[in-house]
């Protein structure tokens, strides 16, 4: 059961494929490999971190207020993973962008707070998290892979094609963040659903 | 999908509605305050680095450099290691201690996002003669090639900025104009696939420059070496830098 709460995450219940959630980053920060890898394990420990906390003090705060507090408990998480991805790598940092902070608004976050983890308790909070946040970062980094692969000719920095290859700009755009989303939608579905 | 247990419905008193937001909000803040004074020291070496790296890099040529703030009478005296000021200019001397040129400061709007850069100003060549970008979050692919494409570099190689007669101006203004047009030593040449990006950096030079040079080279003289050889200098001692 409880390792079921974990995989549901990476395929069943993707947050991206399935759930089509946190929409924002997955078009924004998914034109290159690196870009994406290091936005979806920025997530991956945000949900985690915030999942576990939200199930332990779910007796304690009352549901009128708990969605005040559970944005506390995000966007301070959020900070803790800006700073740190500032203290690693500045160059890092530097190509995030603005988008560190915003995963404080992203759906999918507050959605298994809200759904899951103030419902449930640690263990398996923490679980649904870990297996949400490699289902979003797998799915990023699919869109990223496709994304620096077609629109640089490269993946992680690496060129892949001869320098005649010329790279389809577009992928890098944010038209490209839609086409490439479109195309994993409709490989994902067939997969899930052959005869849908 | 499980089934989830329900939310407790009783009515929460006030105290207990108060209690966990306050408590939860204490525990926040003492956490980002503490996250914030463990990593600050790092944030600061490594934005304190990349900066002395792109230094060396504007100025080629040299082996030392020492940072500068004005003071109220506009005189400039060597900068303390935590000023922030905005008008800070870094001096960058050669082996033998002459000046080389001096490291400025600028930023203005982009295609995406503020861009900051640092550029480096040959004072005898009255040019540019490097240019870094420091932040920026232009597209990748596109507007990020200002960074690494060397045709575009090539136009900061010796970009002249001359003073006017009177010294209260610059002779001809930056501008930018279509890639493959550049006729003047004062010109940029425009990059293809980041019009821009590339119009950006023009303008946030030309505009710097403008506000900048003439005041500053009225000062030339408060950058020259005074009391000891900046190339013996060590790292750290009264300011000074050596290149990496």
């Amino acid at each position: 059961m409880n390792a079921d709460e974990f995989w549901k995450g990476l395929w069943r219940e993707n947050p991206i494929f399935v759930q089509v959630l946190g929409m924002c980053p997955a078009l924004a920060v998914s034109n290159t490999a690196r870009n994406a890898l290091a936005m979806g394990l920025a997530t991956l420990f945000v949900l985690v971190a915030s999942n576990a906390v939200v199930a332990l003090l779910r007796d304690f705060v009352p549901k009128q207020v708990r969605i005040a507090t559970f944005i506390l408990i995000i966007a301070t998480f959020v900070t803790v993973v800006d700073y740190t991805i500032q203290a690693v790598s500045l160059e890092l940092h530097r190509a995030l962008g603005a988008f560190i902070s915003l995963i404080v608004v992203n759906c999918l976050i507050l959605g298994r707070a809200e759904a899951f983890a103030s419902r449930n308790g640690i263990g398996r909070s923490i679980l649904d998290g870990a297996g949400m946040g490699l289902g979003f970062t797998l799915a990023l980094f699919c869109l990223g892979a496709v994304r620096e692969i077609l629109g640089s000719g490269s993946l992680f920095g690496v060129a892949l094609f001869h320098a005649e290859f010329q790279p389809w700009v577009i992928m890098l755009l944010p038209s490209g963040g839609f086409f490439t989303l479109a195309a994993w939608l409709m490989l994902f579905s067939r997969w899930r659903a052959p005869d849908a | 999908m499980s089934t989830p247990a329900p939310l407790p419905t009783a009515d929460p008193s006030a105290w207990s509605m108060a209690r966990a937001l306050v408590g939860v909000g204490l525990v926040c803040g003492l956490l980002i305050v503490f996250v914030y004074e463990a990593t600050r020291p790092t944030i600061e070496r490594a934005r304190a680095e990349a900066l002395r790296r792109a230094v060396f890099e504007v100025l080629p040529g040299a082996a030392s450099s020492q940072s500068f703030e004005p003071d109220e009478n506009g005189r400039y005296i060597p900068a303390g290691a935590n000023s922030s000021s905005e008008e800070i200019v870094h001096a960058g001397y050669d082996t033998d201690g002459r000046l080389v040129g001096l490291a400025l400061d600028a930023a203005g709007m982009g295609y995406q996002d503020v861009i900051r850069l640092l550029y480096g100003y040959a004072t005898e060549a009255e040019a540019i003669i490097g240019v870094q970008v420091l932040e920026s979050r232009e597209t990748p692919g596109l507007g990020d090639r200002v960074e690494s494409d060397p045709g575009f570099q090539a136009n900061f190689e010796r970009l002249d900025v001359s003073l006017a007669a009177d010294g209260q101006t610059i002779l001809h203004p930056i501008e930018v104009v279509k890639p493959g047009e550049k006729q003047h030593p004062w010109q940029i040449d425009g990059l293809t696939g980041a019009t821009i990006t590339s119009n950006a950096i023009g303008s946030i030079l030309r505009v710097s420059t403008l506000a900048r040079l003439p005041a500053i080279h009225a000062r030339l003289g408060d950058f020259e070496p005074k009391d000891s050889e900046p190339g013996d200098s060590e790292p750290g001692d009264s300011g000074k830098e050596v290149a990496p």
